[in-house]
C-alpha cells in the first residue's frame, strides 16, 4: 500500500506572523515548520501502512525557498520520502493554483490512497484537499475519524456534529483527515537522524510540466484585495447565580456546540 | 557555537514533549514524590535515555551536544525529571557502555535504553562526597562473589531504581585504596533503602540513603577490572558536570522567560514593567547570563565530542551555570515581587530546583580545585 499524505510548511505560529503590504500574503521567508494540523495526516497514514504490515508513506509539499525544515519533521516521524515543489513562480498560488502543483507531484508516485488535513493553519481555505481530487479525477471523502483499507476499498468514519457516518469509495482516493482524530507521535531521535539521509525530491514547475500561466500570481482567480485590523475582543458576559447560572452555561455551551 | 539542523530538531522535540508530556502534571508529581515510570518509558521512546548510545543496544547513538541539549529542556520544565534522566544516560548507561564486557551491555543497556529498567550511581557517602578516594562501603571476594557492606547517602533514585552502579572499596584501604565498580539489580535482599528523603527541590524524584547490608553480588557484576574502578567513577561524574551545567541553564531559561512574560503583562504607574528600564535591565542581565553559561556547556559538549579533554571545560561550565541559575532564578522572583513567593507562580519551584546543581556532581568548591589544578593548561 503506498500513501501520499500532503503537507503544508507554515511560519511558526508560536512566532507573531506579518503580512507582505504589497502582496496582503503572509511572509514566509523565515524557517517554516510541519503544520500541525498535517501531523494528524502524517501519522493516520503511518498507522495504516503498520497496521497493513508493510507500504510506504510519501510525502508532497509546495513551499518557498526549497524550505524542507517541516518535510525533515514528518520524515523523522516514520514517511519514507517526499517531494518537494519550489519555484518563484508559485508565489501568490490560490488554493486551486495549490492543487494544480500538488496534484501533479502526487500523479507522479501512483498512490492507493492519498491523506490532507481538513484545512492548513495559515491558510485556513480548507478547500486544496477536495481540489486535488477534482484535478486528479479520484474520489474524495472529508472530515475522516478513521480510516480502514479493505482491498480496493477504503472505509472511513466521517465526523458531523451529530456523530459520524460509514462511507466507503474505490482506491485511489483522497481522505481529509480532522485535527486531534489520531495523536501524532513523536519524531525520534533515532528518526531525526535517518530523516537526514532520506531522499526530498526537489522539483520546480517545468519538471512537472505545469504552465506558468496556470499557478501562482498569474493563475490566481483570488486577490488579497484589502487587510482590516481584527476588531478588539469584547469582554465576555457576567453572569450573576441566582440559582440557575449552571442552566446558563449549559445553554451557552449548547450554543457553541460543544455540549 | 552554531547548531546543526539534527541538533534544533532534537531541542525541538524534546521541548515539545517537555511541554506536553511534564509539564502539565508537574505540581501532582512533586506532591506524590515521583513520577510515574510510564514517564521515563515514554521518555525512552522518543530517545531520552540511552541518547548517546549504540543503536544495537537501543540508543540513539547521538553525540554530547545533543545529550546536554535534551537536557536543558527537560529541566527547564523540571529539575527533578531531568536528574532521573541524569541519572540513566550518564554515568550509569555511559558506564556501562564504556566499561562493560559485551555480557553486561546486552543485559543492561537494552533496558535502560528502553525505560524499562532505571538506574541510579552509588558514589556518595555520608562523609565522603567528590573526595571519591575516602568511600569505606567495602566489597569482599567470597568464591564467584563479593559481599558488599556499606551506606550511601544522597542517592536519586535510590528505592525506584531497577540496577545500581556501585562504588566500592575491594583492596586495602590505606592511601590509595582499591576501589572497584559494580553493576547489580536492586532486587537483592542485601540492597535495603533505609531512608527517602524531603527535600528543598526536585521534589519528582526520589533522594535516598541506602545501606548494603552483605549484599551478595556475582562477580561477573563487576564493571571494568577490580580495583580500577576510581577512573570509572571520577569520569563519570566529568560528564555528569556538563549535564548539570545544562540542567542549570534549563532552569535559568524557564525562569527569564516566565519573567518577561509576566514583565509584559503586570502594569504599574500606567505601563507594563517591562517598559520601566530598572526591570527590563534586570532582565537584559537575565538574558546575558543564560547565554554565556550555554556556550559553555555546549563548549564542553563539543569538546567531548571531539574526543577533547573537557574535563577543566565541564568544571568551569557547572560552576557558572549552576551559580548563574540560583542569581538568574532569585531576580526572576524579584520581577515577579510578592507573586514569585507564591507556590501559583512556577519562578517558586525553579529557585528551589536549581540550588542543588551548585552541589551535586561537585559543589561549586571542588569545581574550583579541579580548575585552580589546571590553570597551566588553560590558554589564558
Amino acid at each position: 500500500m503506498k500513501v501520499v499524505v500532503c503537507v503544508k510548511q507554515i511560519p511558526d505560529p508560536a512566532l507573531p506572523g506579518e503580512l507582505d503590504p504589497s502582496t496582503n500574503y503572509l511572509k514566509r521567508d523565515d524557517k517554516l515548520i510541519l503544520d500541525e494540523s498535517d501531523s494528524y495526516g502524517v501519522e493516520m497514514a503511518l498507522q495504516l501502512v503498520e497496521g497493513a504490515g508493510g507500504g510506504e508513506v510519501s510525502l508532497v509539499s509546495m513551499a518557498p525557498n526549497n524550505e524542507v525544515s517541516g518535510l525533515r519533521t514528518a520524515l523523522a516521524m516514520g514517511a519514507e520520502d517526499a517531494i518537494l515543489v519550489s519555484d518563484n513562480a508559485l508565489a501568490g498560488s490560490d488554493a486551486l493554483g495549490t492543487a494544480r502543483v500538488l496534484a501533479a507531484a502526487i500523479s507522479r508516485l501512483s498512490p492507493d490512497l492519498v491523506l490532507a488535513g481538513v484545512e492548513s493553519s495559515d491558510g485556513y481555505t480548507g478547500t486544496v484537499p477536495e481540489m486535488i481530487a477534482g484535478v486528479l479525477d479520484i474520489p474524495s471523502i472529508t472530515f475522516a475519524k478513521q480510516i480502514e483499507i479493505d482491498g480496493n476499498t477504503v472505509k472511513v468514519q466521517r465526523q458531523t456534529e451529530a456523530g459520524y457516518d460509514d462511507v466507503e469509495c474505490q482506491t485511489p482516493a483522497l481522505v481529509s483527515v480532522t485535527a486531534g482524530v489520531v495523536e501524532p507521535r513523536y519524531p525520534s531521535f533515532k528518526g531525526i537522524m535517518a530523516a537526514k539521509k532520506k531522499p526530498v525530491e526537489e522539483l520546480d514547475l517545468s519538471a512537472l510540466g505545469l504552465d506558468e500561466s496556470s499557478v501562482g500570481q498569474s493563475g490566481a482567480r483570488q486577490e488579497t484585495v484589502r487587510v482590516t485590523e481584527a476588531e478588539e475582543r469584547q469582554a465576555g458576559e457576567v453572569i450573576e447565580d441566582e440559582g440557575d447560572a449552571h442552566e446558563k452555561i449549559v445553554e451557552f455551551l449548547g450554543e457553541l456546540k460543544i455540549v | 557555537m552554531i547548531l546543526s539542523p539534527e541538533h534544533n530538531q532534537i531541542r525541538e522535540v524534546a521541548r515539545a514533549f517537555a511541554s506536553s508530556e511534564i509539564a502539565p502534571n508537574v505540581r501532582e508529581w512533586e506532591a506524590q514524590g515521583g513520577a510515574p515510570k510510564a514517564l521515563y518509558q515514554a521518555m525512552a521512546k522518543v530517545g531520552l535515555l540511552g541518547m548517546t548510545i549504540d543503536p544495537k543496544y537501543g540508543g540513539s547513538g547521538l553525540d554530547f551536544v545533543s545529550y546536554a541539549l535534551a537536557m536543558e529542556e527537560i529541566a527547564a520544565v523540571d529539575g527533578g525529571i531531568s536528574n532521573m534522566m541524569s541519572a540513566n544516560n550518564s554515568p550509569v548507561a555511559i558506564g556501562i557502555a564504556t566499561h562493560g564486557t559485551d555480557k553486561q551491555k546486552d543485559r543492561f543497556l537494552p533496558r535502560l535504553c528502553a525505560g524499562e529498567w532505571l538506574g541510579s550511581f552509588h558514589l556518595t557517602e555520608p562523609h565522603t562526597g567528590s573526595d571519591a578516594s575516602s568511600i569505606t562501603t567495602r566489597a569482599v571476594k567470597d568464591g564467584n562473589e563479593y559481599v558488599l557492606n556499606g551506606h550511601k547517602a544522597f542517592i536519586t533514585a535510590g528505592s525506584t531504581s531497577d540496577i545500581a552502579m556501585i562504588v566500592a572499596v575491594t583492596g586495602p584501604q590505606a592511601d590509595s585504596p582499591e576501589i572497584s565498580v559494580f553493576v547489580t539489580p536492586t532486587d537483592n535482599p542485601g540492597y535495603q533503602v533505609i531512608n527517602t528523603e524531603r527535600k528543598l527541590g526536585h521534589r519528582t524524584n526520589d533522594l535516598c540513603q541506602v545501606r548494603f547490608d552483605s549484599m551478595r553480588v556475582p562477580a561477573t557484576d563487576l564493571l571494568g577490572d577490580e580495583g580500577r574502578g576510581l577512573s570509572i567513577a571520577l569520569g563519570g561524574l566529568s560528564l555528569g558536570r556538563i549535564a548539570t551545567a545544562a540542567q542549570a541553564v534549563g532552569g535559568a531559561r524557564q525562569a527569564l522567560q516566565l519573567s518577561k512574560d509576566y514583565a509584559s503583562q503586570r502594569e504599574t504607574f500606567g505601563k507594563p514593567i517591562i517598559g520601566h528600564q530598572s526591570v527590563a535591565f534586570t532582565l537584559a542581565e537575565m538574558a546575558t547570563e543564560v547565554e554565556a553559561a550555554r556556550h559553555m556547556y555546549l563548549h564542553a559538549a563539543s569538546l567531548h565530542d571531539a574526543g577533547k579533554d573537557s574535563a577543566t571545560a565541564a568544571s568551569m561550565a557547572k560552576l557558572f551555570a549552576s551559580e548563574m541559575a540560583e542569581r538568574v532564578a532569585s531576580k526572576a522572583i524579584q520581577v515577579h515581587g510578592g507573586a514569585g513567593f507564591l507556590e501559583d507562580h512556577l519562578v517558586e519551584k525553579i529557585y528551589r530546583d536549581v540550588r542543588v546543581y551548585q552541589i551535586y556532581e561537585g559543589t561549586s568548591e571542588v569545581q574550583k580545585i579541579v580548575i585552580s589544578r589546571n590553570l597551566d593548561s588553560l590558554e589564558l
